[in-house]
């Protein structure tokens, strides 16, 4: 009985460690709590249960030894007291108190905090009290997994950091964690050749676990000989986390540190076959290797399947995330990844005859040469959303317009292919001084904004129509709003120049994007807002605040009214242009998201972070629908193909990879740039695609081929295991070199000719 | 942070930079605070995790911004979203110069003070950078231009660009000057060719190898002048190299010098003019290039081997830059360049005549420059009496000294040992060769009195201070004493008291080197002349002269600068001169000073029919204008309108 009560009160507790985090988020970013976090706070109690934390919780209190044991305990105990005082059961805490031996001022703040939770609670100065009661009820319900995923950073996160650092306390002689690990090395490296790949897999993460636990018991020496010992055996590609790794060696330095934080908050996910497991298992239990055991058993999720152990190269292509692979149901979820069907709308006949010969214009958009790419035929495509998922703006009478316009546009479009390469133009800011930090282009290709670091945002006509200012209200008085050219009238000739500057940023402008209709123009800053820029006025309408933090990314959705937002603060935004607040929260990320795309049907969102992964969020319930992992640094460049099935993604790494999203798959790897990827964009008809990067070259690569040649068949295996061919040789269509301008935007005009930009580097 | 950091050399792990425990024990008592050895250790190895923490998330911004290098705004940023205060006072483009001190292994950043009055009253601002702008250009047009996998250096520009190359190139250099002409005009106001730059840069550094074609020469300055000044370049560290191949033609003795009829003196004065005008629009782009200048300048100007016309290039390079420059580098200088140059004027033997003319040469530049200097310095004194506590006139700039009073002008803070990379041979390298010595300004009334010694009346003549006078009369009146009894002594013993040429003695009393000197007339015999008015205008007509182009002055410097008027007095009496400083005049018969008011008019001599040839035999430095009627008519006038 006793044991049931306890239970319940853990129960309780966890949902109140939950709603204090969402309460904190309510006092920091004033927001209500959305779709997003209920989901989240859903995931904690459902974690809750399976946590081992949790686990190991339940049965030290199940013992119910009433001695004030260890410190741990009696914190548990204390934390599980003023949650009985603070709901006012008073009689229940008396109880509680008494059969734990506890003294009568238990509750007093200062006995807390001298009871040793260690510098990282002491540090927590300011809100003592509150800061001790949330982080060691969290304690006890949560070690791992989602309880973190919520924003959290330097100051508010103490929490969540002494929870975190807690779970290191229990462990074992430091002098023999060489041998440990050793053994294991011995073990793995004496298995059969099949299993040995996968089984290398646990170095990384052991390694780093073992070595925190040494640092935050205070073997400094131990962890530092551990550390020369066995770091050289990683995979070069986790060489930079190494780094940070070996740049600690305090207890008092793990707190604050975001990458360490990362790596604890999220189990670090293998996957491997199950013969292989069944052999590490056997393996550990024999030699009653508990320490590792422990360690696997807490840290690491592993994701067995059953089938032939993966070779090392399928393991390689996936590896190097910040937590591992994707877990396989992660990415199992279905993904409406089809076009949207688009309005009817009747073309006027008068135009050329080519136009003529249909009447409707539909299939003309895209001309029906290939059904698989991208066309948008009238009949609803099987793997598309239903048109109205999720609610979308409404065709004005200019978007119309617009939308003829791009359809004639589209008729004398070149048709693209490994033998007919685009022209490509190329857009150089001069005299930037280094300054330029994001580009933009619009649909119709006669604007190009980019975004500064002095703050400043400057848009300029690439056209010979020049920019110019709505006129004022008064002067707006005066025109006639019958006359047919009403909308020349209102604009002010006076004002037109090739050039216009928007200020009002109070730092650098990292992300820039245009609405599909050219009215609006979003710029994201270090500052932490998002402006709404109206074109017609050239003055901001909107200051959108919610990233407390850098906003690297912005942009439109294609249909306008929604965009997304992703910064330093690991969540991605979505939200629509009438709201100050966003809809959706995505929140997931162990690190900054750094750019951020929509899907073409604007149903999904894609983010890529420096975690080195890549997700998909569905915009209607602010799932992640999808992990993508493979990239070995933080991802720079996304682009959806244009027919909406597969996903680009360029990465500091320099390398350009394709996911198949439907299907959760990498497939295929396009190796060639030397140096980060800024940009990367399909021709309009998905044929080829171009890639841009710092190393100041511009590749096109052969994407139909890319994509024509995949076996198909191979997904259809419960595995998921890809074999991917080294073909990007054969797949890379030209190298163009700029003079000394790294490529940070690419953009295909409605005829496919290829706009680059970048800023001039003297 | 900004103190030293030093280098645990004794770790075996050299990974990072180490703050060693020591280092925080100086910072600790800098601040006043006693700290043991432990905490020094504890907190060093805390500082150590920061700055590592802090430089890994700067690298982010930096990502962010999509560039290579990491800037002290990135770090900065990054502080900042840590909560701690940033770092001010290193966000210079330049790069940092991290000096080390040997004995104790300290290394710092060079931290040098700014005179922040001189910056904020300065009038020349420096030149914004030029307007961002985006320019379309076609990197490939399907299926013509065939893409070259790895291109070379060249090949990287596109044809067009190398076209237009070839073509400027040819034409500037070319013998068609109307093709000339459109070049320059083009290649000073095209925004396209920013790649060509070092290209160009290039070509003008060919001047070394065309010393000897001045028109050549002179086509390459105009291609500099083109650059400087399109509006579209941004020419960075090319202005040092700009730099080097103007200094070429300045100081070099250049082939083309040898056959005297080349007009070389045009091209330094023109070269000069660049310099200055590089110098004033792009001098904020290099670090240091004032000094390196100077420096060069200054070892031409100190070494007596070098050919006289390479010291008239010094001198009126250094004219160009300003009277400060002057009064820094020349001045300094020119005791020990007069004996030289005095020998080289003393000679009168018939091998020497050339080798005479290029000293005439010198002597007028100098003249022209010490001149400006005296007067500007002598307009700028006014300032500091006002309120200024400073007791060196030259550190504030005058009303006057309108470029003077630039920033640029005090040696920017720059690192010496930067002034190494790279620079061509005609840019002085800092600590190489001569010292920078340690300078003191002269006060003005010494400054003067020794400029007197050795210019004697001929400088005086020129030294019109007609607003200023009243300013700075009261201060100095031993100047004037001095100034005053200097002729007086010179006319009582004109040969044993000057170590000067007696230049305006042997100018003025002609006859002596014919006959004998007793019978000469008294030297500067003292008469005032025409009225104040115009004299007071003339002085003006002067000094805008003066202030004018150099080139145009020097033009006009003829062969017989120091002629010996040969003209004998056809009159028995002697001949008067009048000799007017400033509004004063002094005269044998007027022996003291007097206001002006009391202009003592001398009675005039039996008119003088001056011939006309006579008059341009007068001692005229700089151009020669049409004499005033009045005054010839009158006098022998030392007071020539110039």
């Amino acid at each position: 009985m006793e044991h049931d009560q306890f239970k319940f009160i853990f129960k309780m507790a966890a949902v109140q460690g939950g709603m204090v985090d969402a309460k904190d988020e309510l006092d920091i970013k004033s927001e209500p709590p959305s779709d997003g976090f209920g989901n989240s706070n859903a995931n904690d109690g459902r974690l809750l249960s399976s946590s081992p934390g949790a686990g190991t919780g339940g049965t030290a209190t199940g013992n119910n030894k009433p001695a004030p044991g260890p410190p741990e305990e009696q914190q548990t105990l204390l934390a599980v007291l003023q949650f009985l005082k603070k709901s006012k059961l008073a009689e229940s805490a008396e109880i509680l108190r008494r059969e734990a031996g506890l003294p009568e001022d238990a509750l007093d703040p200062k006995g807390t905090d001298a009871s040793g939770s260690g510098p990282g609670l002491a540090a927590g100065s300011g809100q003592v009290d509150g800061v001790d009661a949330s982080s060691l009820l969290s304690r006890v319900t949560v070690s791992s997994s989602a309880a973190a995923q919520a924003p959290k950073k330097a100051g508010e996160d103490q929490p969540d950091v002494s929870v975190v650092l807690s779970a290191y306390s229990q462990q074992g002689d430091p002098s023999l964690y060489d041998a440990y690990y050793s053994g294991l090395k011995r073990f793995i490296e004496s298995v059969l050749d099949c299993h040995r790949a996968e089984l290398s897999q646990l170095f990384y993460p052991l390694f780093v676990h073992m070595y925190l636990e040494l640092v935050y018991n205070n073997n400094e020496s131990v962890a530092k000989a551990f550390f020369e010992k066995f770091s050289g055996d990683q995979e070069c590609y986790y060489e930079q986390d190494l780094r940070i790794l070996s740049s600690l060696t305090k207890k008092e330095h793990m707190k604050g540190n975001e990458t360490l934080l990362d790596f604890r908050t999220s189990k670090f996910v293998l996957r491997i076959s199950r013969d292989s497991y069944q052999l590490l298992k056997r393996h550990l239990q024999e030699r009653q290797n508990n320490q590792i055991w422990n360690i696997i058993q807490e840290h690491l999720y592993i994701d067995i399947f059953d089938g032939m152990p993966r070779s090392k190269s399928q393991i390689d292509a996936m590896s190097g995330s910040l937590a591992g692979e994707a877990r396989r149901e992660a990415n199992k979820a279905k993904v409406f990844y089809g076009l949207l069907k688009e309005p009817e709308i009747e073309l006027p006949l008068d135009d050329e005859d080519e136009e003529a010969e249909n009447e409707e214009g539909k299939p003309k958009k895209k001309k029906p040469k290939k059904d698989s790419m991208g066309s948008k035929s009238k009949k609803q495509d099987p793997n598309a959303p239903l048109q109205t998922r999720i609610p979308l703006p409404e065709l004005k009478d200019s978007d119309k317009l617009d939308k003829i316009m791009y359809m004639k546009e589209s008729t004398k479009r070149i048709r693209l292919g490994s033998d007919n390469l685009p022209s490509i133009c190329f857009y150089t800011f001069l005299n930037a001084y280094q300054g330029l930090t994001a580009v933009d282009v619009t649909d119709d290709s006669s604007l190009i904004a980019g975004g500064f670091a002095d703050s400043t945002v400057r848009v300029w006509s690439v056209t010979p129509k020049k920019l110019r200012k709505v006129k004022s209200a008064a002067d707006l008085n005066l025109i006639d709003k019958e006359s047919d050219d009403v909308l020349e009238r209102i604009m002010d000739e006076k004002t037109a120049s090739e050039l216009k500057i928007l200020y009002g940023h109070s730092g650098p402008v990292y992300g820039i994007s245009f609405s599909p209709d050219r009215n609006y123009l979003l710029s994201s800053s270090e500052d932490g807002t998002i402006r709404l820029w109206s074109l017609q006025t050239f003055t901001c309408l909107v200051g959108y605040k919610g990233h407390n933090y850098p906003v690297w990314d912005t942009q439109f959705s294609p249909y306008g009214y929604y965009f997304v937002s992703g910064g330093h603060d690991r969540v991605a935004r979505l939200w629509a242009t009438d709201h100050y607040q966003p809809l959706r929260i995505f929140a997931g990320h162990l690190a900054d998201i750094t750019c951020t795309r929509f899907h073409p049907n604007s149903n999904y969102v894609a983010t890529g972070s420096s975690d080195r992964t890549i997700r998909l969020w569905d915009v209607l319930n602010g799932n992640c629908v999808r992990i993508f992992t493979g990239h070995k640094g933080p991802i720079h460049a996304l682009a959806f193909s244009p027919n909406g099935k597969f996903l680009a993604s360029g990465a500091t790494d320099g390398r350009v990879l394709l996911w198949d999203i439907g299907h959760g798959l990498m497939v295929g790897e396009l190796k060639g740039h030397t140096d980060t990827i800024y940009s990367l964009r399909f021709s309009r008809d998905g044929e080829i695609l171009a890639s841009g990067s710092m190393d100041n070259t511009v590749r096109l690569w052969d994407a139909m081929k890319a994509f024509d040649d995949l076996e198909t068949d191979d997904f259809t295996a419960a595995t998921g295991h890809i074999h991917l061919q080294d073909n990007s040789q054969e797949l890379l269509l030209g190298t163009y070199m700029t003079k000394s301008t790294p490529v940070l935007h690419l953009h295909f005009t409605r005829r496919n000719l290829l706009l680059a930009a970048g800023a001039y580097n003297p | 942070l900004s103190g030293s950091v030093t280098m645990a050399a004794d770790r075996e792990e050299r990974r990072f930079a180490e703050v060693s425990r020591d280092s925080v024990k100086l910072m600790a008592e800098s601040a006043g605070l006693e700290l043991g050895d432990e905490v020094a250790a504890l907190l060093a190895e805390d500082v150590c995790y920061r700055l590592r923490e802090a430089a890994q998330s700067s690298a982010q911004f930096m990502r962010h911004a999509k560039r290579k290098k990491l800037t002290v705004d990135d770090f900065n940023k990054a502080l900042r979203w840590s909560n701690v205060e940033a770092i001010c006072g290193y966000g210079a483009q330049d790069a940092m110069l991290f000096r080390s001190v040997k004995e104790g292994e300290l290394f710092f950043v060079e931290d040098r003070d700014i005179n922040l009055i001189e910056l904020a009253l300065a009038t020349n601002i420096p030149k914004g950078c030029a307007e961002t702008m985006v320019r379309g250009m076609f990197t490939l047009l399907s299926s013509v231009v065939a893409p070259c996998s790895v291109p070379a250096a060249v090949q990287s520009l596109s044809d067009d660009l190398l076209k237009y190359y070839q073509q400027i190139t040819r034409a500037i250099l070319g013998e068609d000057p109307h093709l000339m002409k459109v070049a320059l005009q083009d290649l000073q106001s095209n925004s396209k060719i920013a790649a060509l730059l070092p290209y160009f840069v290039y070509v003008i550094s060919g001047v070394k190898s065309v010393s000897h074609d001045l028109e050549q020469l002179n086509r390459l300055l105009h291609m500099v002048k083109s650059l400087v000044q399109n509006p579209y370049l941004y020419l960075g560290s090319y202005v040092r190299s700009l730099v080097s191949s103007v200094m070429y033609c300045i100081l070099e003795p250049l082939a083309a010098s040898i056959n005297p009829l080349n007009d070389h003196w045009t091209l330094r004065d023109y070269a000069a003019l660049l310099l200055s005008h590089i110098f004033w629009t792009h001098g904020d782009l290099v670090s240091g290039l004032y000094r390196q200048i100077l420096l060069s300048l200054q070892k031409v100007l100190s070494d007596p081997v070098r050919p006289l016309c390479s010291h008239y290039g010094a001198v009126v390079g250094l004219h160009a830059l300003g009277w400060k420059a002057v009064e820094r580098v020349l001045f300094p200088h020119l005791p020990a360049y007069w004996a030289n140059l005095q020998a080289v004027l003393d000679d009168y033997s018939v091998s020497n005549a050339q080798v005479k003319a290029d000293g005439h040469k010198v002597y007028g530049a100098i003249l022209v420059a010490v001149e400006r200097l005296l007067k500007m310095k002598a307009l700028s004194l006014p300032q500091p009496a006002e309120g200024c506590s400073s007791s060196q006139p030259g550190c504030l700039a005058g009303p006057m000294g309108y470029r003077v009073s630039s920033p640029g002008l005090s040696p920017p803070p720059e690192p010496l040992a930067e002034a190494g990379l790279g620079i061509a041979s005609h840019l002085q390298a800092g600590g190489a060769g001569c010292q920078w010595e340690e300078w003191s300004p002269v006060p003005l009334p010494a400054m003067y009195s020794e400029l007197y010694s050795f210019f004697g009346d001929s400088l005086a003549v020129r030294f019109s201070t007609e607003q200023s006078f009243g300013g700075f009369s009261p201060c100095t009146p031993s100047h004037f004493r001095e100034t005053r009894k200097e002729p007086l002594g010179h006319v009582s013993n004109p040969d044993t008291t000057r170590k000067m040429p007696q230049l305006t003695a042997n100018l003025n009393i002609s006859p002596r080197q014919d006959g004998s000197p007793r019978t000469d007339p008294p030297p500067p015999s003292l008469a005032a002349t025409g009225s104040v008015r115009s004299l007071a205008r003339s002085s003006m007509q002067r000094s805008r002269a003066s202030s004018s182009r150099s080139g145009q002055r020097s033009i006009g410097l003829s062969r017989d600068v120091f002629p010996k008027a040969r003209f004998t007095s056809p009159h028995s009496g002697p001949p008067t001169f009048s000799f007017v400083i400033g509004g004063r005049q002094m005269g044998r018969r007027c022996q003291g000073r007097r206001p002006f008011q009391t202009i003592f008019v001398p009675t005039p001599p039996p008119p003088v029919v001056l011939p006309r040839v006579y008059t341009h035999k007068l001692p005229v430095i700089g151009r020669v204008c049409k004499p005033l009627r009045r005054w010839t008519r009158s006098h022998y006038s030392l007071h020539l309108p110039l």
